[in-house]
């Protein structure tokens, strides 16, 4: 057996690529040839000398209280070498993003199907599936709470935590609410002021993250009785600091370095197989590795609240918005994860990029017995924008007006005043994106010749008879950053040093590569501060301060950001032993081409005679400005950092006898401040959309009684490339002056707007209402 | 049972293997290659594509014993004895088709086999070739980029545009 490096450092490559592969540019990956060659080390491809294989059992029902736990028949498989209950948790057996509601292992009931009951620990990862299967679990099944009626009733139908237990800030089965009332709010008197009252009942599905890499990760018990945990996660301190108080270790023992994440898109918030890991290592003493089956991850992480939605909308003959008024309801499932903070963005973002004066929201998210839910790539702000962007179609209809013109007549702007009171403080150009979304060139008419680019593809099922055509327009917002008052903040820590007679830089962050490509981003701003070629990406890990998540499209704005006041601080103190040593008085002192340089005076002197054998460090922490807490009842409040922004333009082609759809072409134009690197910048949009089109019209997570029923890639379908249209981008750069070098953060924005665009443009094609996503074949033909 | 075959032209062994092992198992916690990966499991992602006797297939749905004295050829075969990457691996990294790079071993495979049997695919031969290939970070457009760059490279066409 080989063996393989379970350091991170396999990982890093120093970047050697020329000066000019600063901000702006578009330079290779620093870890893409590992990844082209197969070599880099992703956290299921983590091997240990003696290693356990873990697993865990998983409940099969919603909802029991459990009597009784056998795990003899399982200990006695030869192989096992732990099997363990919640009893053998060490510290509080319960964790939480936000509230820490959530037992590692179940604590006498389980509320969700796949709720983890037991682990096992194996030399092989067949003999430890085998063991737990031995597991005996005697449950007293209690039938689940699943629906809103249910969920709103505790009194007939039951609670999912009941009273005593419960931990979070509302009651019964509410876990949070979140009001907003601006302008009059909605009243008999602002109803009147309206010509025209659209109103619709919006439904949106369960989506999945369906990131590829499974969830995974290594244990390795240390010495000092702590542990070593080598994860892909989006953010290793909180991941710390939900396992301590658990495996009741002080966070210093439990040292976190990333292990080769194969994406995320929110699913990694929460934590999946951390504690479990870390519980088997600590028992047996032994390295224990855990990979999820693609079936578990489906019961391992959150997923995207499924929502249901009321809106009423009141306009002007011309179009002029008069007021919003709004229910939406999520399902959170059975614990909170970061329910309370996706409703904050359901309610603050729930009308839209639109100037409405009068507006009434409320957003609440229900305990209940369904899968977990918590983060997804939009975050609350996906599932509103299918009810607003349905309503403005709705609306221009019933005005006889065009959708796009509408909108732009309603379009927020830079200086306009949300909902919230906040007023937008950057670019804010809704208006021209949907002006050069629409003024794009639409695709060529449909070709039967290719039944390939026809709606059933492969499945042979036209050859262009029944095919109708439609054109869909949407646009969306959604803040950047943590929200409503949260401290957020990144470190890194920025290192100048002589290697080999050139200078080189040294960025070190606990940020969470994920595959949007932070680490190709942090390198540019590295060389561009630095005036270096050479950067080195040190492996993430928790020696060094949080990097805070690697979600809310925050992390180029935040890292990036704390790079960026390392590497200055480092050049600032190479300029100062530069006019100690040498006495410049220069003015205009600058790091260029490996050198210090002066506009005046020209080259004076090379970096690495400066540095010489005494590098120069420096670790730097950055803060976006300070945002407060929505006030609970009138949603009011400077809740958000960032807003961005983005418009689509959906081409589709429907079956309309048998409800197919291909999507023929996809537009996007986002406003992103400033492009750090062109290449992964569209990469986002283009990835964003594709997960879009996925929610519009093909996936998922079908749930029946609290049951998943589709827990596979056989029946949970993401998009192929053949499902998926050309993604034409059209980029803005409006700088946001209160961000690094005006960056606005690009990765969500598209999640939010491309659905709506779809759905539309199938409403054109078919002129079914359509209030529910994903849009299904019999939703089009019965 | 001792499975005895050829991986990227290097004879390899593995013991102890357990009837219900697959190839993708052995490959990557039996012989040391873990560039094939396993997000499925059930042949429906791609991500675990590799070469068996020149054909491109899911090597998690190929039983470990199935592959005895056969010949197989992963990720870690794409790149030249020196180090240097191959066409479509080069294609992949300059074109920003690689993300969180999970299903790229996979893709590449599938890629190096379209191009082997026809170095000039339209899109719609791209498509429909790669479409067993799940991705879920890139949306396929720098994917569809980076073929069309090693297509062209590989077929000595000049012009190559695709990329940023």
């Amino acid at each position: 057996m080989t063996t393989r490096s379970i350091q991170g450092e396999k990982n890093l490559r120093k970047i050697d690529q020329a000066s000019e592969d600063g901000i702006g540019r578009s330079p290779l990956r620093p870890d893409g040839a590992l990844k082209v060659k197969g070599e880099f080390a992703y956290s299921s491809d983590l091997w240990h000398e003696d290693m356990l294989w873990g697993t865990a059992l998983r409940s099969p029902h919603p909802r029991a209280n459990i009597r009784s736990i056998d795990i003899s028949a399982a200990l006695a498989v030869p192989g096992v070498h732990a099997v363990l209950t919640h009893e053998d948790i060490p510290g509080s057996p319960y964790y939480g993003l936000e509230f820490a509601d959530q037992p590692a292992l179940a604590v006498g009931k389980v509320r969700h199907q796949g709720e983890p009951v037991a682990l096992v620990a194996a030399d092989h990862p067949e003999t430890a599936r085998r063991a737990a299967k031995r597991i005996a679990v005697e449950y007293e099944v209690l039938t689940p709470i699943t629906t809103e009626e249910q969920c709103l009733d505790p009194g007939r139908y039951g609670y999912v935590h009941e009273p005593h237990e419960y931990r979070a800030r509302a009651h019964g089965n509410l876990c949070h609410e979140q009001r907003l009332v601006a302008g009059l709010g909605v009243t008999d008197e602002v109803r009147a002021l309206a010509d025209v009252i659209v109103a619709g009942e919006y439904e949106v599905g369960m989506q999945d993250q369906a990131f590829l890499g499974p969830e995974s990760g290594l244990a390795v018990p240390a010495e000092d009785g702590g542990v070593d945990l080598y994860i892909a996660t989006q953010w290793l301190h909180v991941d710390r600091q939900q396992m301590a108080p658990v495996l009741a270790l002080p966070e210093e023992k439990i040292r976190l370095t990333l292990a080769g994440v194969g994406g995320a898109f929110g699913g990694r918030e929460d934590l999946s197989m951390q504690i479990h890991a870390c519980l088997l290592a600590l028992h047996t003493r032994r390295p224990v590795k855990i990979v999820y089956s693609r079936d578990e991850s489906f019961f391992g992480h959150v997923h995207r609240h499924p929502a249901r939605m009321r809106y009423e909308h009141g306009a002007t003959r011309d179009g002029k918005l008069v007021f919003a008024d709004c229910r939406i309801v999520l399902d959170g499932g059975a614990y909170a994860s970061t329910s309370a903070a996706v409703a904050g963005n359901a309610a603050s973002l729930g009308h839209g990029p639109y100037v409405v004066p009068n507006v009434r929201m409320q957003a609440i998210s229900l305990y209940s017995n369904n899968p977990p839910c918590g983060a997804m790539r939009g975050f609350g702000a996906v599932q509103a924008a299918f009810g607003y962007e349905s309503q403005m179609d709705r609306l221009a209809a019933a005005l006889g007006m065009d959708p796009v013109e509408l909108r732009q007549v309603n379009a927020l702007a830079q200086g306009d005043v949300m909902p919230t009171g906040q007023q937008v403080d950057s670019p804010a150009p809704v208006a021209e994106l949907l002006q050069r979304v629409k003024d794009r060139p639409l695709p060529p008419p449909l070709d039967p010749s290719d039944r390939r680019a026809l709606p059933g593809a492969l499945s042979n099922t036209s050859h262009g008879e029944g095919i109708v055509r439609g054109v869909g327009y949407s646009v969306g917002i959604k803040n950047v950053g943590f929200s409503e008052g949260f401290d957020d903040y990144s470190t890194a820590r920025v290192r100048l040093e002589v290697i080999g007679g050139a200078p080189v830089a040294m960025v070190h962050t606990a940020a969470a590569e994920v595959g949007q490509g932070g680490v190709t981003v942090h390198a540019q701003i590295a060389r561009t501060e630095l005036g270096v070629e050479r950067v080195a990406i040190h492996p993430a890990n928790t020696e060094i301060g949080s990097a805070g998540s690697t979600s809310a499209s925050r992390q180029t704005y935040m890292t990036g950001g704390a790079v960026k006041l390392a590497a200055e601080a480092v050049r600032e103190a190479l300029l100062e032993r530069g006019r100690r040593r040498h006495g410049w008085t220069h003015g205009d002192l600058a790091l260029a081409g490996g050198r210090v340089v002066s506009a005046s005076a020209g080259v004076l002197a090379p970096l690495a005679e400066l540095l010489g054998d005494e590098p120069i460090e420096r670790t730097r922490v950055h803060r976006h400005r300070p945002t407060v807490a929505l006030h609970p009842e009138t949603g009011q409040g400077f809740g958000h950092v960032q807003y961005s922004f983005c418009a689509n333009r959906a081409v589709v082609d429907v079956d309309v006898e048998l409800g197919l759809v291909k999507v023929v072409e996809l537009t996007a134009v986002q406003d992103v401040g400033r492009a750090l690197n062109p290449l992964a910048v569209v990469g986002q949009i283009q990835g964003a959309c594709t997960q879009a089109l996925g929610l519009a019209v093909m996936e998922e997570i079908v749930v029946t009684d609290g049951k998943v029923r589709n827990a596979s890639f056989t029946d949970y379908l993401i998009p192929t490339v053949l499902d998926t249209p050309p993604i034409p981008v059209e980029l803005l750069e409006l700088p946001d002056p209160h961000a690094p070098y005006g960056l606005r953060g690009v990765g969500e924005a598209p999640t939010v707007s491309a659905t709506p665009s779809i759905v539309a443009a199938i409403r054109q094609a078919t002129g079914k209402a359509l209030n529910r996503i994903p849009v299904r074949p019999e939703h089009l033909t019965l | 049972m001792r499975v005895v075959f050829t991986a990227n032209g290097r004879r390899v062994e593995a013991d102890d293997v357990w009837e219900g092992e697959s190839l993708l198992y052995v490959l990557r916690e039996r012989v040391g290659l873990p560039g094939s990966k396993n997000a499925c499991e059930q042949g429906e992602c791609g991500s675990c594509t590799v070469y068996l006797d020149g054909v491109p297939v899911c090597a998690c749905l190929v039983a470990a014993g199935q592959v005895q004295g056969r010949e197989v050829r992963t990720v870690e075969g794409l790149t030249g004895p020196d180090g240097a990457l191959g066409p479509v691996q080069q294609a992949f990294l300059e074109a920003g088709a690689v993300q969180c790079g999970f299903c790229t071993p996979g893709l590449l495979v599938q890629t190096d086999a379209l191009l082997a049997r026809d170095p000039r695919p339209s899109d719609g031969d791209i498509r429909e070739a790669l479409s067993g290939n799940l991705c879920r970070c890139t949306g396929y457009e720098k994917i569809m980029d980076a073929v069309r760059l090693a297509s062209a490279r590989i077929s000595g066409i000049s012009g190559e545009g695709g990329g940023a």
